[in-house]
């Protein structure tokens, strides 16, 4: 497992980890400001092409960011799956981004911005915080009346290398170089608005823009680990766990984790849609296995007292699933011991187990012959819960790594 | 470039966009999340209405998720982050002399109307922020530099709402 981003809450404690937060904190104002980010004149500026520098700032930050951060995902060292993407609910986002673009221009800051105008005593500035606490305030007392819009177009976890079918190396490169491009016809703007010689690229531009393309090259060469590659980092320990039956879980853990009002559990039924149909316990979700590493990463946004629980007829597929979601770092991973034929044989009545064992079954397969398929309304797919039932407990919650919000949290 | 403050000037663009990517960088690396701002602002106004309308925030599912029961709304990495940023600046505007009671505004305009817009204009920040989830900190830097698809439509819906009306209120600014 990549060592980044470090698990802070082990590291400090609870509110120790959130000095780490100040400090990073620190920086990011200390540079606002530093680039007259304070001044809402030079904001403005932006937007009658007098000034470009809040373009500037912003996408070279932003290449910068983002080429590194590929750059140590694909070495390895930092886990993208850990990393917080802002989820894309696309049509509340540009709406909301719209208004915060009228609000730009009339008010002339952003909130964060606007924060260290205050913190240099810019009486703008403290109007400006006034205003955005007085907005979200109307935000919180009127979202209810809207809720349905606000968490409308929701697509989760959605990258532009997804979007375009592509690799992120390229997105990567696409981004860099057009940001470069940009920047040229930003200072050719400026220089045609102010008549004077307001040409500020440094002499070091040109050697800096250099090394970040060719570290985006590096980034599209390398390509981001594989499934397969991650697995491979993690496979001495993890198989361990296999081999040790450390993550197999018994029918009655498992009964006992459905009824754990502290724990949410889930389920997912790897299976086969047609066993599936046949017979699948009650709660438990469909998840095909090609749509695993897909899934796998948005797993990363549930809560801290998640559970996974993975289920097939027996444990061959399951153990599969649990190497493809464990490469992909989903935390707080088990399977069902036995699957779904050891499950029956807990709980299903006897009478129906003898009638219906099939003389012949294979590797992986239901041993019980269903003659409809009732899916979960067959009384063992929801077994009544005895407290008193004794079992081996397995599970042991880790502390969550990835973080459950993020940007504007 | 002739915009200035009193102090020292300001810091190449390109010189601060390096270092803020570098900051950027350092903030997933080693927590996992960006940057951000107004999650920080929304948490202190939640922190004060519930010492003064705790009975109010436990109708309000928005407002349950962050302060409802025992729940500490300050209690989150975003608000030190926040109290960070500001540290920062004062830190920033010391060393470059730029610390001055000033309104900064088009030479148009009056100090009043400056401010007026000012808590106008915050306040369809503050709203629109926590619409898009995020504001340009949030979903802007961290958003774009981690590829989000809504974070990139986003961006261009800042700067088309800006661009749309800036010739309106060119007076204002100019």
């Amino acid at each position: 497992m990549s060592d980044f981003p470090l698990p802070l809450a082990e590291l400090f404690g609870h509110w120790g980890s959130y000095v780490v937060y100040l400090v990073i904190g620190l920086l990011f104002g200390y540079v606002l400001e530093s680039a007259g980010f304070g001044n809402s004149k030079k904001l403005a500026a932006q937007f009658y092409f007098k000034d470009l520098a809040v373009f500037k700032v912003m996408f070279t930050a932003i290449i910068v960011a983002m080429t590194l951060i590929f750059l140590a995902t694909a070495v390895g060292i930092l886990d993208f799956n850990f990393i917080w993407v802002p989820p894309t609910y696309l049509w509340p986002g540009i709406l909301g981004g719209f208004i915060m673009g009228i609000g730009f221009i009339i008010g002339g800051f952003c909130p964060g911005t606007s924060l260290v105008a205050m913190a240099t005593a810019k009486i703008d500035g403290f109007f400006f915080v006034a205003g955005v606490l007085i907005g979200i305030f109307i935000f919180g007392e009127s979202v209810s009346s809207f809720d349905v819009f606000f968490n409308s177009h929701n697509y989760g976890r959605y990258t532009l290398p997804e979007l375009f079918d592509t690799s992120y190396g390229v997105v990567v490169l696409s981004v860099v170089v057009a940001a470069l491009l940009m920047f040229w016809g930003a200072e050719k703007i400026e220089r045609s608005q102010n008549k004077t010689e307001p040409y500020n690229f440094p002499v070091w531009g040109i050697p800096s823009a250099s090394v970040l393309v060719v570290t985006a090259l590096v980034v599209v060469f390398l390509g981001q680990p594989t499934n397969q590659d991650r697995w491979n980092k993690i496979a001495d320990q993890s198989q361990k766990k296999i081999d040790e039956r450390q993550i197999q879980i018994s029918p009655a853990e498992l009964l006992h984790l459905m009824n754990d009002s502290k724990l949410k559990p889930v389920l997912l039924d790897v299976r086969d849609e047609a066993d599936y149909n046949l017979f699948h316990i009650h709660g438990s979700k469909l998840m095909p296995m090609d749509l695993l590493q897909k899934e796998g990463k948005s797993m990363q946004y549930e809560l801290a007292n998640t559970v996974f629980v993975i289920i097939s007829n027996e444990e061959k597929r399951a153990t599969e699933a649990w190497k493809i979601l464990k490469a992909e770092s989903v935390q707080n991973l088990y399977l069902l011991e036995g699957g779904i034929n050891h499950w029956l044989e807990s709980y299903a009545d006897s009478q129906f187990l003898q009638e219906n064992l099939l003389s012949e079954y294979e590797e992986d397969c239901l041993k019980y012959d269903f003659k409809a398929a009732l899916g979960d309304r067959f009384p063992a797919a929801e077994p009544e819960y005895d407290k008193s039932v004794e079992f081996v407990a397995k599970i042991k919650l880790e502390l969550k790594r990835a973080p459950t919000s993020g940007g504007c949290g | 470039m002739s915009i200035q403050s009193p102090g020292k000037p300001y810091m190449n663009p390109y010189a601060a966009g390096i270092l803020l990517g570098v900051v950027l960088f350092l903030a997933f690396l080693i927590t996992g999340t960006g940057l951000g701002a107004s999650g920080g602002l929304n948490r202190l106004l939640v922190f004060f209405q519930n010492l003064f309308w705790p009975e109010h925030i436990d109708q309000v599912p928005y407002l349950l998720k962050m302060a409802g029961g025992q729940t500490n709304p300050l209690d989150n990495w975003i608000v030190f982050l926040t109290i960070g940023t500001i540290m920062g600046g004062i830190v920033s505007g010391m060393v470059g002399g730029r610390i001055k009671l000033e309104t900064n505004k088009g030479p148009q305009i009056n100090e009043r109307t400056r401010w007026v817009m000012a808590l106008l204009g915050g306040i369809l920040m503050g709203y629109g922020a926590r619409l898009a989830r995020g504001c340009t900190s949030g979903q802007g830097l961290s958003g774009g530099a981690t590829l989000s698809v809504g974070s990139w439509a986003f961006m261009f819906a800042v700067f088309a709402g800006a661009y749309l009306l800036a010739y309106s209120f060119r007076r204002y600014w100019n």
